[in-house]
């Protein structure tokens, strides 16, 4: 992929926390204006991954490029610009201000960020919230939504600012059927009609090749695959068919590193 | 032979590293506050918030100023007037609780009430706010969590802290005046009247008032910092909570005991 149609470059990135490596020395290229879901075994790191696209970590070395500006290497006033210009992130547990109203929320940004009249932020809010479907819910408090409804305000208040890229953490996870399929529905058409990047970064294999036009796979700190979700699921390597299908045992093994089974159960006592 | 200096050489090894993190914590916490006012007056984030602020550290206060500021005016009156009848001076009253009250406990009782009402809710706010993903949010749309929370509390800290007070020392006044004056029949004229006569603006009020906004900044900061600074876990906040009370306390004792001994020219 040449640079110019990747939005999100990374070259040569590695990660660690204390003495766990997390990221190995790895290459990704998210492509502009597409759905790219992230996923892995729970513990490799997808979090993380967006919190180094978001500036919020600082790899150990290598590059991480957004439309063109080398995150890690900012000033905090540029990274600050970067995030508001560009970035918009959802967070898995929504990440609402709870002082705050829902149309406040969503328009919290907006002020912060703008000058408009207080009829137009008005207007941009409650457009917001409709394209979410919470338009009669503006003056509810945060502790009045059910969690589907307090991540969908989330997101009307993240596409506020109309960010280039999206960023969502685990958007699917502890929502009823109904919720999951709205949000999933709101992912994919939210991207296609503001012609956003979108990383997704999740465990739900079906939700997320519903939508995705193309899926990352990380594993042990390295990226496993990377392809459409059909090419995937027929991918040679039986890890990265592993995941994809949730089979229970194969590379990534069911038992956690045990002593040998006869050895362990003849013995007396620990 | 290995063991035995290894034996030693632990617990002072260990105490290194013990005052490399505090000396850490403390830098960051400098790098924090010079952050956090340098990026803004009072209003950075909005007036309004700054208000919101001093209502919620200030207005809300004031209910524990008031009752605990009554008491110890009352218990000073009480003493006062035992230690001072033994000489024949009960007309000193007055002055006795007047000058105790605005040159020290109204700024270092106010303080530690201070430090535990508003300072553990500070953390505790900061504390969730960070558990709760609000702070990484508010960075994420490219809003400086330093400008948009800590500031405004921080200031809302420096204000409400002397005119809490003062109106710790006023009420504290009033209540010496009501156990003295119609308890034990010191003279109204005489309470008041000595009261007027010995209390300096500048020496008295002023430096009170001084002492009170040092105070309240410490212990703002203390507050803010190590909400801003916990671990986003429930015993994590609750750990930052009582670190708050703990070490502004005892920055306000401290620091207590070094501002009045500059005040009266001893350092």
């Amino acid at each position: 992929m040449s640079s110019e149609e990747a939005f999100v470059s990374i070259r040569g990135m590695s990660f660690s926390r204390g003495d766990r490596l997390i990221y190995d020395n790895i290459d990704l290229d998210i492509p502009r204006g597409k759905v790219t879901a992230i996923m892995g075994p729970s513990g490799t790191g997808k979090t993380t991954l967006l919190r180094l696209i978001g500036g919020q970590l600082l790899p150990d070395s290598g590059t991480i490029k957004v439309d063109g500006h080398n995150v890690p290497t900012l000033k905090r006033a540029q990274l600050f610009e970067l995030r508001k210009q560009t970035m918009g992130m959802l967070f898995q547990s929504g990440a609402l201000f709870t002082d705050l109203s829902v149309f406040d929320n969503v328009a919290f940004p907006i002020r912060v960020h703008t000058d408009l009249p207080e009829s137009m932020i008005r207007d941009l809010v409650l457009m917001k919230l409709e394209a979410v479907g919470l338009r009669g819910a503006r003056r509810l408090m945060p502790a009045e939504l059910s969690g589907g409804m307090a991540r969908r305000v989330a997101l009307a208040r993240t596409i506020a600012l109309d960010p280039e890229m999206m960023l969502y953490d685990e958007p699917f996870t502890g929502l009823d059927p109904i919720s999951l399929s709205v949000t999933v529905k709101l992912i994919k058409s939210l991207n296609d009609a503001l012609g956003l990047t979108s990383i997704l970064v999740t465990h739900d294999v079906d939700e997320a090749c519903s939508i995705a036009d193309y899926v990352c796979l990380l594993s042990d700190g390295k990226v496993i695959g990377f392809d459409s979700p059909e090419n995937l699921m027929n991918s040679g390597s039986e890890q990265v068919r592993q995941f994809m299908q949730g089979k229970p045992d194969g590379p990534v093994p069911f038992h956690f590193p045990a002593d040998n089974i006869d050895a362990d159960f003849l013995k007396q006592v620990d | 032979m290995l063991n035995l200096i290894n034996k030693i050489l632990d617990p002072i090894q260990a105490l290194g590293q013990a005052a490399l993190a505090s000396l850490q914590a403390f830098g960051r916490a400098g790098v924090f506050l010079a952050s956090s006012i340098m990026w803004g007056g009072p209003g950075s984030a909005g007036f309004g918030d700054l208000v919101k602020q001093i209502y919620s550290i200030g207005v809300r206060s004031l209910s524990i100023i008031i009752v605990a500021g009554f008491f110890v005016g009352m218990v000073l009156g009480l003493q006062g007037y035992t230690i001072l009848s033994d000489f024949g001076s009960e007309a000193a009253l007055g002055t006795m609780v007047s000058l105790t009250l605005l040159r020290e406990l109204g700024p270092v009782v106010t303080g530690l009430l201070f430090a535990g009402r508003a300072g553990s809710a500070l953390t505790a706010e900061i504390g969730l706010m960070k558990a709760t993903e609000q702070i990484s949010a508010m960075e994420m749309m490219g809003i400086d969590p330093l400008k948009r929370i800590i500031t405004p509390r921080l200031w809302g800290g420096f204000i409400a802290m002397p005119i809490l007070g003062l109106i710790f020392s006023l009420v504290g006044i009033w209540g010496g005046a009501y156990v003295g004056i119609n308890m034990l029949g010191v003279d109204e004229g005489a309470y008041w009247g000595n009261m007027q006569a010995s209390v300096g603006f500048y020496d008295d009020v002023l430096k009170g008032v001084v002492k009170s906004l040092v105070f309240g900044l410490v212990v703002t900061w203390i507050a803010v910092y190590q909400g801003f600074d916990s671990i986003p876990t429930s015993e994590g906040i609750s750990s930052a909570t009582t670190k708050t009370v703990v070490l502004a306390s005892l920055a306000v004792l401290g620091l207590d005991f070094i501002l009045t001994a500059i005040m009266l020219g001893s350092i």
